[in-house]
């Protein structure tokens, strides 16, 4: 299990070759990028709180992929995972995120009024609209290498932040080990309880040591600002309401995580963030704003038109069911979400949800009443 | 994932209360045993090859137990394990071995002429008979710990063994990643094949890494004598054969086990043994002769006697249903092996299980016969 300072040296009594991974059935990431030479260069080297190479991709080595599904395949440790093993992380970042190269610049933007229109997508067809996103703590390592002590510290200071918070913000935190059935029942009903990890790339990085310690979930008053801590990232910080009000959503998201910001900057915890990645999280796919801003729209007669998939790739948006990623939609209702995370900002991509996401509900009406809409494809975004 | 050196040390900046882990809802000999002063002695010890109190433990953390089924909850990463942590693992060892003290000494007895009888089990009752050890190679890190280039070197030095066996031990050795579809379905239908564990006891201490890599299968020509490489031990040696004649099992088992003992030390390497625990193994339960005897037997009336359970305690013995631990028992056929593994000899042990066996049948044919078996109730061995 461990692979830390004195291992690592005693791994290197063997040649390289005798430690590289037989990588001939995987597909994913990190198979497709970490040569022989590449590991030999990398192997003995480790970042100030021991994470190692091997350490990053033993979830790549353990869970080979899918032939259709391209996953990353390795994980980061702490902060400086990204900048010592950059060479097997950079080509990992631009493959995944459009070509974005090593000295591109991630902008920022968390001011919601920069979003334009966003309050008037159709409730008809639009039943919810949804914004998350992830945070690190600057100083602490990631969840696939934290100490329990690290751990419980995370969550003491977010328990701390979130409960300075007031206004429409007010609520309340339910760490997982000592929740009432009560609690957990309604928990389940809100759909905000998460559970201990089953999928095997979480288990295969050691996200779910020591569950549920320090594990918990925080929620506004109104249900409506939700916060998991120390699940995936130490912070998951979710916005959501019915309806298409995408602006309310976003504004309550902005207005959130600035606030939960500024009260970990006031007790010297910053976010991890940097001008070239944006904000630091475990798996490389949420680098940039980590943000995922989606609906639940019904486009039964646009989800069956052959230019469905050509119409979402244009406007850079993803399709999943409603039952989350790899789930079949129900009832021609769709999860539709920005596909980028990195290279643009909060504001652009959830302008790239509600002006796409408006596009798409006039196609579905325009084929509801038989009309074509080749006109209405739009250019690549 | 890791807790090697140094984040070992980075956890050493939390106090030992920070660390502790919460065992308030375990049940397993490691939360029986590992007080905040205990885990205070030892965190900030490791092995030289890096294994740390953490590593040892963390499977028993994140596994808290079953209220029934005491598991042990820590493993083994190398040799040097059961001496660095003998602080925690000794009254470990002493709770699972009925009493086995720190200055006890352990036998080995590999002789099969030392067996009385065994050759006479009624075939009518006695279906199958099984032996079964393991076996750890000095100077490599066990299951939890070793790295892909140890146990690839684990995987050939067995099999240059295991080649070199001739006569009725001669086989064929096939490696987990590179079996064929047929040859999969054979060892399927010999029950031969192992799979990737699934269990999270074994997941959580790191024994699934890198699968199926330097895992593999051996069994000789006739199919009753069989190796597993790299499962849960380095080694994991098991003879059997249809009805009751134990006493070759058992000899197929020691000639077997000390001509490859014989051929690993030619090329200079011995298995892991001493004195005080006998075979040293990567589960505390499998210390000493690392020996499961057993046999596959039909008790339908027996089974149901108010004294069963007291019969196979006097006699040392232990019941499972013959899908393995913790099946149910399917037509009143029982798998019976010895209860003890630490503190008798190999010969001591499956004596008990050729002895008890005779006497559990005796007793099934006085029940089925309308009699009492009162005057051959055995003492407490």
């Amino acid at each position: 299990m461990p692979f830390g300072n004195t291992h690592n040296n005693f791994k290197l009594n063997f040649k390289v070759e005798e430690e590289y991974p037989d990588l001939t059935k995987h597909n994913n990431h990190m198979a497709k990028v970490l040569t022989k030479d590449m590991y030999a260069k990398l192997r003995d080297k480790q970042t100030s709180s021991g994470f190692t190479l091997d350490d990053i991709i033993q979830t790549g080595v353990d869970n080979p992929g899918h032939p259709f599904i391209m996953t990353v395949g390795c994980v980061a440790g702490d902060e400086e995972s990204y900048e010592l093993f950059k060479d097997l992380l950079d080509p990992i970042i631009s493959d995944r995120h459009s070509g974005y190269k090593p000295t591109d610049k991630h902008k920022t933007d968390l001011n919601f009024e920069n979003l334009k229109g966003g309050d008037d997508l159709d409730p008809n067809y639009v039943l919810s609209s949804r914004v998350r996103t992830g945070r690190s703590i600057k100083g602490y390592t990631l969840p696939p290498h934290n100490s329990r002590g690290e751990r419980r510290m995370v969550e003491k200071l977010s328990v701390e932040a979130l409960a300075s918070l007031d206004g429409e913000f007010k609520g309340k935190y339910y760490p997982l080990k000592a929740m009432t059935d009560a609690e957990q029942e309604q928990l389940i009903a809100d759909h905000f309880l998460f559970d201990k990890p089953v999928s095997p790339l979480l288990l295969g990085a050691g996200m779910a040591r020591d569950w549920p310690d320090a594990r918990g979930i925080w929620h506004n008053d109104n249900k409506s600002f939700l916060v998991w801590v120390n699940e995936e990232d130490h912070l998951r910080v979710i916005s959501m309401e019915q309806g298409g009000n995408m602006k309310e959503v976003f504004r309550r998201f902005c207005v959130g995580l600035t606030k939960i910001e500024e009260i970990f900057k006031k007790h010297n915890h910053g976010f991890m963030w940097n001008e070239h990645l944006g904000y630091v999280l475990t798996c490389p796919s949420n680098l940039g704003t980590g943000l995922r801003g989606g609906v639940h729209v019904k486009l039964p007669k646009l989800s069956t038109h052959a230019k469905f998939n050509e119409i979402l790739g244009r406007l850079r948006l993803q399709k999943r069911g409603t039952g989350g990623v790899d789930t079949a939609s129900v009832g021609g209702v769709f999860d539709i979400s920005n596909a980028d995370r990195l290279g643009s900002s909060e504001v652009d991509q959830v302008q790239m949800v509600v002006d796409g996401v408006k596009l798409m509900v006039e196609m579905e009406k325009k084929l509801e009443k038989g009309e074509a809409i080749d006109g209405m494809i739009p250019a690549q975004k | 994932m890791p807790f090697g050196n140094t984040h070992n040390k980075l956890k050493m900046n939390y106090s030992s209360e920070q660390e502790y882990p919460d065992l308030s809802k375990h049940n397993n000999h490691m939360a029986k045993v590992l007080t905040p002063e205990m885990y205070a002695n030892l965190r900030e010890k490791e092995t030289p090859s890096g294994f740390t109190l953490d590593d040892v433990i963390q499977t028993g953390v994140d596994n808290p137990g079953h209220p029934f089924i005491m598991t042990v909850g820590c493993v083994a990463g190398d040799e040097e394990t059961y001496e660095v942590f003998q602080e925690l693992l000794d009254p470990i060892i002493e709770d699972r071995h009925g009493g086995y003290k720190p200055s006890d000494k352990h036998k080995t007895d590999l002789n099969p002429d030392n067996l009385q009888g065994g050759d006479d089990l009624d075939p009518n009752y006695v279906l199958s008979s099984r032996v079964r050890t393991g076996r750890s190679v000095r100077g490599f890190c066990l299951p939890p710990h070793c790295s892909r280039g140890e146990r690839r070197a684990i995987e050939t030095m067995s099999i240059e063994s295991l080649d070199s066996l001739d006569g009725d031990l001669q086989g064929k050795y096939y490696a987990l990643k590179n079996m064929t579809d047929d040859e999969q379905q054979q060892l399927i239908d010999d029950h031969f094949l192992f799979d990737k564990p699934v269990s999270p006891l074994l997941l959580a201490s790191g024994m699934g890494r890198d699968w199926p890599d330097g895992r593999g299968i051996w069994h000789n020509d006739n199919k009753t004598f069989l190796v597993w490489v790299n499962e849960e031990d380095h080694l994991r040696v098991i003879s059997m054969q249809k009805g009751g004649n134990m006493k070759e099992v058992f000899h197929r088992f020691c000639t077997g086990l000390t001509k490859i003992e014989s051929l690993f030390k030619d090329k200079g390497h011995e298995f892991m043994w001493n004195e005080h625990l006998g075979y040293v193994l990567t589960c505390p339960s499998n210390l000493g002769t690392g020996l499961r005897a057993g046999v596959h037997v039909k008790l339908p009336n027996l089974s149901k006697h108010e004294k069963f359970g007291e019969v196979l305690k006097r006699l040392r013995l232990q019941k499972r249903g013959t899908g393995g631990v913790d099946t149910a028992a399917v037509g009143g056929v029982f798998d019976i092996s010895n209860a003890d593994r630490l503190g008798f000899s190999e010969v001591e042990l499956v004596q008990m299980v050729v002895d008890g066996v005779k006497t559990l049948v005796d007793m099934e044919k006085r029940l089925e016969a309308g009699q009492s078996f009162d005057d051959i109730m055995p003492d407490q061995k």
